[in-house]
């Protein structure tokens, strides 16, 4: 279903899918003078699970902040080139970051529950957005987000216990479902499990399979084999350049750059 | 509720709607508002900051010129005692050589007015200079003495020759009857055209119109103006001699007594004035006659007022005339105490901070200290200015005022800011020197004197400074100590003598009714200020030059 | 002549470090001499430590002693018929009568016991003087001899001397712990004494305080004056007027200067605030009464009614803008000690900043907010010169902060200023009102700090 154009000399890789949820051209990113992202192209299709993979210090987590502008809360960083969600350009001027926010759902390397209870922390995004009428709506869409989240059950009689107390697992899956109550239609998780152990990994992971029918993912992952077991798509990212693109299989299996294949067999990383 | 969970399509709202846009309108204006209230809150607090200041410079600046009269003074050296210079009458030397600028005036109690122009204590002016300059002595001196305050705030134009005789609510009622249409001018006198009854229950029987209550006819009649006036303020807009005015015409025509008549009554001089000036001044009343502005601009005329540099604010010790008073006092007084207190506080805090830093066990004890060290530091300062007077002055009997009193209390405040600041200081000292030290077979004090402490010197140096600029600036605790002395010299200055300090001083010039210490206050204030700026930025210096990034 | 003696006992000190580096020296020369333990420099220091501390201490410790123990003396040698019947106040008088007499102050003609006294006093003192530099002084020379006749070229005089150093410093870290138990103490003892005088209850709880009245002798015990519930209420009525003024505005200086300003604008701005930190409270004062309180006045006037030149809010309204830079500073950490994750979390659900600021930081960031509040209410409550410059003297019991009222501080600072006399219920109520301060500031302190601490905890 796609086709991709491997060059191991450039890292203006064209990557194209059909009908791509997000497109991004020549996407540039500096902090202050020092670049750190340099010409990125790449489509990331819907409904499924895409994969950035990399070292550490790669652009990979940079790159996913584009897509919903966490980039703006750095004072010195700037972002060029250009980047669509369903044809729109999302660094247009008149666009607003708050919606686009409220659209592209993040959920952070560790987890970070607001220090309230479960109940306020779901229902925050879908307060401020206005997304309900009334309490009962509110009570409605809270429970679905849990129940999306797998962490319904587990929660359901201390919905008004503080969100802090529970455990790291349930934490991020709490954050999960944060990011789905403001009903957004893709999901950015920046190395969700890093913080988590192998069961709770488990956990997350299952769930991200299960959303990725309703939901366009982007991970983040520093764990190779979380990114063959969870993602369709898999990126490559290497000191600022996204080198490699395709089928998660067709990456860990049959790498074409020489650096993809230093680090998916363990040369350097 | 989890009947609901079957896996909905993503995105079910509608950011394009009419009401989901106002919304993030509604939202981004509630962000502008708090950021408007941020910059309103500091724009509120750089406006105070600002005020402050102004207002402190605005009513201080005056102060560091002195408005001063050239004298002519010959030093009669048969007047003078050479040996004993002191006991001369120098007062009636300045005041006869004064005097003479105004041959004409002759009456003694205008020339003891006129004498006033001067300060009182330009006799003591002429008599140190001519104990320094003995062999000045025989000679004719020219010399320049402070004028009395009224008339180095005039100069300064601090204060008029004439100010507003009617205070706004009285200028109210001269607007109400203005307002009327009843006020004119005839025959060059302000008169107020009134309606008047002319009651015979005023007019005694036996008397007959001569001997009638005129100004109680008068309030009667006059009172309609002012219906809602509770008090008889009214009555000064007319002139005392309304009633005669009245009385003159009813005399001439008893036949108005019992009837309602028109006249015109005669406005009191202030009123007359506003209605014919357009405004109502009066002398001020600092000054006894317009006889004191005739010699004053006169001397002006001549040549002979100037105003110098005022070198007397830090030269002169206390006094009661505020032409005269200096701060010499106030400063050699703190200057000691914070002496007293950099002695004791500094060694102290170094010693203190090291031990709970590099060599005291963790133990209970040490946790009492580091907890008496974290609350004495917010303990009032009243408090510890009572500790000063019930331990210090009472139980061991040291000397009241002292600025070695002065000085121990203020190091007990001092000490906890130079021990945090020692603290913060050692610690920024990577253990890596400490283990080199150690490497070569130093022993732990060793390493403390010779590595360590050195190294966080800076950082402890400006600790130190900051907590003694915090120490010149109390006030509280000196005051219960009593080192708030009036010092009219500084001779007598000593570690164990009465003494003021700077806070002080500023504290009971503030408290002083004369005019002319508003402006020494204040100069008082900026005097002080500066000495913070100077400590302040010394200690940003030291931190800047010597600060390690290790 | 004190200051003679430290000069003599600071020389013979550095006579015992020459001593002390001379021996050490001369250890090389010696027959058999292998190595010498310490430097010898740490044989002089030790030398001079034990020449020069001792002593000093002796000196200090005599100079607190010397007066009460004469004053004894004094006492038990007055005629008993004399001194009999006279209570403590009139027995200081006395006393105080006789060292007045005894430093060449005569006033009037002293009694023939007034003048044996003093003549007995004078005598006491120059015997005790002359005692006391004669002690010192050979203690300190004889510890000089004793400390250089143990040197040795095995002497560890590095280890002493460390253990010397040690010990002092020991002794400097008991001072933090002697201040506060000196407070306690001497306000405590003072305390009990005024409450020998007047109830507790009626201290505590009455509703009328006129100290100056209680100078007359026969209203000293007479009802109501020392009832400190007006002092109180005018205590926290300016404190809350401070607190009205500098919470918004500190607090909302903070929130813009962590989240919204550019690094240019916090680079001017905070060391402005910190001006306003650094400005002593008694240029406060004179503020408020130069400035602030005709001000109010005039707009009083302006809206037709009448706002006292010492009223509460003036003095409230002053204290407030000292009190802002502190809130604002204190607000300031608590903000930043919120985890960059929670902002991120916020911004990444959509939040605007002023959502993020309202609904995340702000509440995360509460305890150590009101930890600082809770400090700045404490230092309100502990102001002086502010509110004896520009409050009033009158205690009224009112809320209204148009009138004025005066406060704790006020009247320590009006019952001691000038002379004292530590027999008068006038002078122990300060002391009384400085324990009731002394506590609530600290219970205030504690609690915030413990808050303050908590909460930093919970995010490192």
């Amino acid at each position: 279903m796609d086709q991709q154009v491997v060059s191991p000399e450039t890292a203006t890789i064209r990557s194209a899918v059909e009908n791509p949820k997000i497109t991004s051209k020549e996407v540039c990113v500096f902090y202050g003078a020092k670049q750190a992202l340099f010409d990125v192209n790449l489509d990331i299709p819907r409904f499924a699970v895409t994969s950035l993979i990399g070292p550490s210090g790669c652009g990979k987590s940079t790159y996913l902040r584009c897509f919903n502008r966490m980039n703006d809360t750095i004072q010195i960083a700037r972002v060029t080139g250009e980047i669509k969600i369903d044809d729109q350009d999302i660094y247009d001027p008149d666009l607003d970051v708050v919606e686009l926010r409220a659209r592209v759902g993040m959920v952070f390397q560790k987890p970070n529950p607001f220090p309230k209870s479960i109940f306020e922390n779901v229902a925050y995004g879908p307060r401020i957005h206005g997304l309900v009428k009334d309490k009962t709506d509110l009570e409605e869409l809270v429970a679905t987000s849990l129940e999306r989240a797998g962490l319904w059950g587990e929660v359901k009689d201390r919905i008004h216990e503080p969100g802090t107390g529970l455990s790291g697992g349930q934490q991020q899956r709490l954050c999960i479902a944060r990011a789905i109550a403001t009903k957004p239609d893709i999901i950015l998780m920046d190395e969700p499990c890093s913080a988590l152990d192998p069961i709770a990994t488990a956990k997350v992971e299952e769930l991200m399979m299960e959303l990725c029918e309703n939901y366009t993912i982007v991970i983040v992952t520093h764990s190779m084999a979380q990114a063959q077991r969870v993602s369709q798509k898999t990126a490559f990212f290497h000191i600022g350049y996204m080198v490699e693109y395709g089928d998660t299989k067709q990456i860990f299996e049959d790498p074409q750059d020489k650096r993809t294949q230093d680090y998916i067999f363990g040369r350097f990383g | 509720m989890t009947d609901n969970s079957e896996p909905q399509p993503a995105a079910t709202h509608d950011w394009t709607s009419g009401a989901a846009r106002r919304r993030v309108r509604r939202r981004y204006a509630a962000d502008r508002r708090l950021q408007f209230y941020g910059i309103a809150a500091i724009g509120t607090a750089m406006a105070l900051l600002g005020i402050l200041f102004s207002s402190l410079i605005y009513a201080g600046y005056a102060a560091f010129t002195t408005t001063k009269v050239e004298l002519g003074v010959f030093l009669d050296p048969e007047k003078i005692d050479k040996d004993n210079i002191r006991s001369a009458n120098f007062r009636k030397m300045v005041r006869d050589s004064f005097l003479s600028y105004f041959p004409e005036v002759q009456n003694r109690t205008e020339k003891r007015n006129l004498s006033k122009i001067m300060s009182s204590g330009a006799d003591y002016i002429v008599r140190d200079y001519v104990v320094r300059n003995p062999d000045k002595i025989g000679e004719r001196i020219k010399i320049s003495v402070p004028v009395s305050d009224p008339f180095d705030q005039l100069y300064k134009r601090i204060i008029p020759r004439e100010i507003e005789a009617l205070s706004s609510d009285r200028i109210l009622l001269y607007q109400q009857l203005e307002h009327r249409g009843v006020l004119s001018v005839q025959d060059g006198v302000g008169v107020a055209k009134t309606t008047l009854f002319v009651d015979p229950a005023q007019v005694p029987k036996d008397g007959g119109v001569e001997a009638a209550d005129y100004q109680r006819i008068i309030d009667e009649g006059f009172r309609s103006f002012f219906l809602s006036e509770p008090s008889l303020s009214y009555r000064e807009i007319l002139s005392p001699k309304a009633a005669e005015a009245l009385k003159k015409k009813v005399v001439a025509d008893p036949q108005l007594v019992g009837k309602t008549i028109e006249v015109d009554l005669p406005l009191s001089a202030n009123y007359d004035n506003l209605l014919q000036k357009g405004e109502a001044k009066i002398r001020n009343p600092r000054f006894r006659s317009d006889k004191e502005f005739a010699w004053f601009d006169s001397l002006i005329q001549r040549g002979l007022i100037s105003t110098p540099f005022t070198w007397e604010l830090f030269f002169n010790a206390d006094s009661r005339f505020p032409e005269l008073a200096g701060l010499a006092g106030a400063l050699s007084g703190s200057f000691l105490a914070l002496l007293v207190c950099f002695l004791l506080s500094f060694p102290i805090g170094i010693a203190t901070a090291t031990y709970l830093e590099e060599f005291a066990p963790k133990n209970r004890i040490t946790d009492l200290i580091e907890v008496n060290i974290n609350n004495l530091a917010a303990v009032p300062s009243v408090v510890f200015g009572l500790l000063g007077l019930a331990l210090f002055l009472n139980t061991f009997g040291m000397p009241r005022s002292a600025p070695l009193v002065g000085g121990m209390v203020l190091a007990l405040m001092t000490l906890p800011t130079i021990i945090v600041a020692t603290r913060a200081a050692l610690k920024s000292v990577p253990p890596s020197i400490r283990e080199a030290a150690l490497g070569v077979g130093a022993s732990k004090h060793q390493v403390m004197l010779h590595h360590v402490l050195p190294l966080a010197m800076p950082g402890i140096l400006t600790g130190t400074i900051i907590g003694l600029a915090q120490a010149l600036g109390e006030t509280a605790p000196l005051l219960l100590i009593g080192m708030n002395a009036f010092i009219p010299s500084v001779e007598n200055i000593g570690l164990t003598q009465p003494a003021t300090a700077l806070p002080t001083q500023i504290f009971s010039w503030a408290d002083s009714p004369e005019r002319g210490f508003v402006s020494r206050t204040s100069a008082a204030i900026i005097v002080l200020l500066g000495f913070l700026v100077l400590m302040n930025l010394l200690a940003v210096y030291l931190r800047r030059r010597f600060e390690k990034k290790w | 002549m004190l200051s003679y003696l430290l000069l003599a006992l600071l020389a013979v000190t550095f006579a015992a470090y020459f001593a002390g580096v001379t021996k050490a020296r001369s250890f090389a020369a010696a027959p058999g001499y292998s190595s010498q333990h310490s430097l010898s420099g740490y044989h002089g220091a030790f030398v001079a430590a034990w020449a020069g501390i001792p002593s000093f201490l002796l000196v200090l410790l005599w100079l607190l002693f010397q007066g009460p123990v004469i004053d004894s003396l004094l006492v038990s040698s007055l005629p008993p018929d004399r001194v009999k019947g006279l209570d403590i106040g009139q027995l200081n008088l006395l006393l105080s009568e006789i060292k007045s007499v005894a430093r060449g102050n005569i006033f009037g003609e002293p009694d023939a016991v007034v003048l044996a006294g003093a003549e007995r006093y004078n005598s006491w003192s120059t015997i005790a003087l002359w005692a006391m530099i004669a002690s010192a002084l050979s203690l300190s020379v004889a510890a000089l001899f004793i400390a250089r006749s143990k040197l040795a070229p095995r002497f560890r005089a590095r280890n002493q001397v460390e253990r010397i150093t040690s010990a002092l410093m020991i002794v400097c870290s008991l001072i933090a712990i002697l201040t506060t138990i000196g407070i306690v103490a001497s306000l405590l003892y003072e305390t009990l004494r005024f409450f020998s005088m007047v109830s507790p209850a009626q201290f505590l709880f009455g509703l009328n305080w006129e100290p100056q009245i209680a100078m007359r002798e026969d209203q000293v015990t007479s009802g109501g004056a020392f009832g400190a519930i007006p002092v109180y209420v005018g205590t926290l009525l300016i404190a809350f007027i401070a607190m009205l003024v500098a919470t918004p505005i500190g607090l909302f200086s903070a929130v813009y200067l962590t989240e919204y300003a550019s690094s240019g604008m916090r680079a001017v701005v905070k060391p402005l605030l910190e001006i306003l930190a650094g400005i002593p409270t008694v240029v406060y004062g004179f503020f408020a009464v130069l400035t602030v309180a005709p001000a109010m006045r005039e707009f009083g006037e302006f809206l037709g009614f009448a706002i006292a030149p010492n009223s509460a809010l003036a003095a409230g309204a002053v204290m407030g803008i000292m009190l802002i830079p502190f809130i604002s500073s204190l607000s300031d950490d608590a903000l930043a000690a919120v985890p960059q994750s929670l902002r991120d979390g916020s911004y990444g659900l959509g939040a605007t900043k002023g959502e993020t600021i309202t609904k995340v930081l702000l509440p995360a960031a509460l305890p150590g907010i009101m930890g600082g509040i809770l400090l700045a209410v404490s230092r309100a409550i502990g102001e002086t010169m502010i509110v004896v410059m520009a409050a009033g003297i009158i205690a009224a019991l009112t809320l209204n902060p148009f009138e004025p009222v005066t406060t704790v501080t006020v009247q320590i600072v009006t019952l001691l200023i000038g002379d004292t006399e530590f027999d008068n219920p006038k002078t122990l109520a300060a002391f009384a009102l400085g324990l009731v301060l002394f506590l609530v500031t600290l219970c205030l302190n504690v609690i915030a700090l413990s808050i303050v601490r908590k909460y930093r905890e919970q995010y490192d």
